[in-house]
């Protein structure tokens, strides 16, 4: 794992200093909250409906377990026990006073953390596949580049200013688990026909209020020319990107009216300029940086665990939990474990203090110290001997951590919604609770196999509803609250943005339509390989609509 | 555009008490000498007739211009105003640096607009030497804020040396010793 030396953490302690004296003026009154509100978004403090949220970059979702205990004891300290983990990849405390967030900065800079860009016109946290370093199907790993991204982009002084908000995502990969077709860039690792090892630049994906698949601006970029490549994205971006109307303002509403070959045009014009200058990445450098990424000392290991297939024999609910919340290592004998935050009837994501510090304690125990964020709102521990699965399962059980739901119906994607968000026009996490609670039953959960729901409170579209294989998105009628469904959209290699069913719903019968739309799928499916996703995308909206209006 | 009004002028981290350029105009006639400025509107219509002027030119450029239009022309001028409407629009970030390292531009480069004291770090990066501030009192925190973070992450228009480049240096060095 990355460590910060003494430039990263001298910056972000100068960065707590400054936060400090502006949060000093805003107090005293010798600025007004328009002037400070741009200074404390930079640093990742919201005003929500009921208190100030504070939110904590985690950079492309990779924690030690001493950070993760810090944030425990942060979250303790400073919210009310607990933590709530995003589809960034983040962190937000939920209920933070303005008068304590400097202290609050300044635990997090010892533990080498911050809330830097975390909020703002700018760029973002750079997110990447959660199994980064670990999945059997890596070409390279994301994190590398993802650092390397970080530190590029951290103050940057050009793009501090941006018309919105800017994010990367970066995949090493051909299964892109990070989303990279919905960012403003995504980064695809692979290989040319020479065998050397670049990117797939792809531009202008987003979900929101006017949802868009990235566009390739191009094929294949040698990793030494990265940051120039990104630069000139932004340099073009920053000064042609409309300013006109905030919904319009991100990149994808760029690349769509002057088209992506004007784009690729003004991209490349400006990289060319530039592509030989202070940016370039002397393989040297991209070496130090992935250094700090070894693999961890593993140990070799044949055939399988006789502690692993006993448990697999004897206990059906650690098989059911082994099936679905084991992924397949590159380290023969390991495997990569995702924790569910999804226990039905808790908020998606959340995890209170103690959950937190347990899952830091385990992750000493049995996955060197390592402990990713998902952007599905999961914990993973990466590293794990198989024959330690059963006695981790034991040990997450006693948590509440160890229901078997991953990439099932009840691992749902919600945003906080109008529970805690100005923006919100409906609540994400009692509909996501009920939904939950439908497929309690494991049998039918797991006949139903992968089913990926998302709920977003309002059009931002936080929760990710255009994605989803359910999407679900809240919207105000008449000062009710109403949901649209959508179907059949999909955050990976074969990304696709939901087609809208019908009329919106009330919350109950938004609820009951998804029990309707499951009940449709399993009829309608050839066998019980066929997921929802592909059943959908082979007999279309039709009979999914005719289910849910017919009966409602 | 019009000229915005000047305020307080921030140079090397001291108020300058005078400006040396006179801002005139689009339809007020020019003094024979001495160092104007003048809009990129007038610039665009008489530059045949002021390409000849013999004091120092300055001149002022909407945040809508592109540079790498402008920028062959910028060492006619000794003095270049960005503007900034909104603290929040970038776009002169951009300019500021397409004129300091794409075409050399040595002369003065001033921020002029909604410019608060917390962006002076990113200003000064991006290539600007001088600022118009709200206030003479703020001088002092305007001044300090140029000092914020004892490191960079990235190269810019200032020339500082990026940490990525910091770290390969001091590997290097150590090489070399051993």
């Amino acid at each position: 794992m990355y460590q910060y030396d003494q430039i990263d953490q001298t910056l972000v302690d100068e960065r707590v200093a400054q936060f400090r004296d502006q949060v000093a003026r805003r107090l005293s009154g010798e600025i007004s909250e328009d002037e400070f509100k741009p200074l404390r978004l930079q640093n990742g403090l919201y005003l929500q409906l009921h208190a100030y949220m504070l939110r904590i970059a985690i950079p492309y979702g990779t924690l030690s377990a001493r950070q993760l205990r810090g944030l425990a004891q942060i979250g303790c300290k400073y919210d009310r026990g607990w933590g709530h983990f995003t589809t960034r990849q983040n962190l937000q405390y939920n209920w933070i006073r303005l008068e304590d967030t400097a202290d609050a900065l300044a635990d997090l800079a010892k533990i080498q953390m911050h809330a830097i860009q975390t909020s703002g016109n700018c760029i973002r946290n750079t997110t990447t596949d959660q199994f980064a370093g670990a999945a059997y199907d890596e070409i390279e790993d994301p994190r590398v580049w993802c650092e390397i991204i970080r530190q590029w982009s951290t103050f940057h002084p050009e793009f501090s200013f941006l018309p919105r908000k800017f994010k990367i995502a970066v995949t090493g990969s051909p299964n892109d688990r990070a989303a990279v077709r919905v960012h403003d860039i995504g980064l695809r690792m692979h290989k040319n026909a020479t065998g050397e090892t670049g990117f797939e630049v792809i531009v202008g994906g987003g979900l929101g209020r006017t949802p868009f698949i990235g566009k390739t601006i191009r094929d294949f970029l040698p990793r030494q020319d990265l940051l120039s490549y990104l630069e000139a994205i932004l340099r073009v971006y920053n000064q042609f990107g409309r300013r006109d109307n905030i919904y319009k303002a991100r990149i994808k509403i760029l690349v769509h009216e002057i088209g992506i070959d004007t784009m690729r045009e003004k991209v490349e014009e400006e990289f060319t300029a530039t592509k030989d200058g202070a940016l370039k990445l002397p393989q040297e450098a991209i070496d130090q940086i992935a250094a700090q990424f070894a693999p961890p000392a593993f140990e070799k290991l044949g055939g399988v665990a006789a502690e692993y297939a006993n448990a697999f024999r004897t206990d059906f609910e650690f098989g059911l939990w082994a099936r679905r919340n084991t992924f397949k290592h590159k380290q023969p004998g390991y495997s990569i474990v995702t924790i569910s935050l999804k226990k039905e009837g808790e908020a998606p994501g959340d995890a209170k203090a103690e959950q937190m510090t347990a899952v830091a304690d385990l992750a000493e125990r049995y996955s060197f110290g390592e402990i990713r964020v998902t952007h599905e709102q999961n914990l993973v521990l990466p590293h794990v001997k198989q024959a330690d699965l059963p006695a981790l399962f034991r040990a997450l059980k006693a948590y509440d951590l160890a229901t078997p739901n991953v990439g099932l119906a009840s691992d749902i994607i919600a945003c906080p919604g109008l529970d805690y968000c100005a923006l919100a026009n409906a609540r994400s996490i009692p509909v996501a609770q009920q939904i939950a609670l439908r497929f309690k039953n494991w049998e039918r959960a797991h006949d139903i196999g992968e089913l990926k729901i998302k709920i977003s409170g309002c059009i931002n579209a936080c929760g990710h509803h255009h994605v989803g294989h359910i999407g679900i998105l809240g919207v105000d009628k008449a000062g009710e609250e109403f949901y649209q469904i959508t179907l059949g959209g999909s955050a990976d290699d074969q990304a696709a943005i939901g087609d809208l069913i019908g009329p919106s719903l009330n919350v109950r019968d938004t609820v009951e339509a998804i029990d309707t739309l499951v009940e449709a799928y399993l009829r309608l499916r050839k066998s019980s390989d066929e997921r929802f996703l592909d059943t959908y995308r082979r007999v279309g909206l039709a009979p999914f609509k005719e289910a849910v209006y017919a009966v409602a | 555009m019009p000229l915005l009004k000047t305020g307080p002028l921030l140079k090397d981290g001291r108020l300058v008490g005078e400006d040396a350029f006179q801002p005139v105009a689009d339809d007020a006639p020019l003094p024979a000498s001495g160092a104007v400025l003048i809009s990129y509107a007038r610039w665009q219509a008489e530059k045949d007739q002021l390409g000849g002027r013999n004091s120092p030119l300055g001149i002022s450029l909407p945040n809508t211009v592109d540079v790498l239009g402008f920028g062959p022309e910028a060492e006619r001028f000794d003095l270049i105003v960005l503007n900034f409407p909104k603290f929040s629009d970038g776009r002169a970030y951009s300019q500021a640096r397409l004129l300091r390292e794409r075409f050399g531009y040595a002369g003065e480069l001033r921020a002029t607009g909604h410019v608060l004291q917390d962006q002076l770090w990113h200003m000064q990066r991006s290539g600007f030497d001088a600022f118009e501030i709200p206030r003479e009192d703020a001088a002092e925190a305007f001044a300090t804020a140029m000092q914020s973070f004892s490191h960079v992450y990235q190269p810019a228009a200032d020339g500082r040396v990026s940490a990525l480049k910091q770290r390969l240096a001091a590997s290097r060095k150590k090489d070399a010793a051993e």
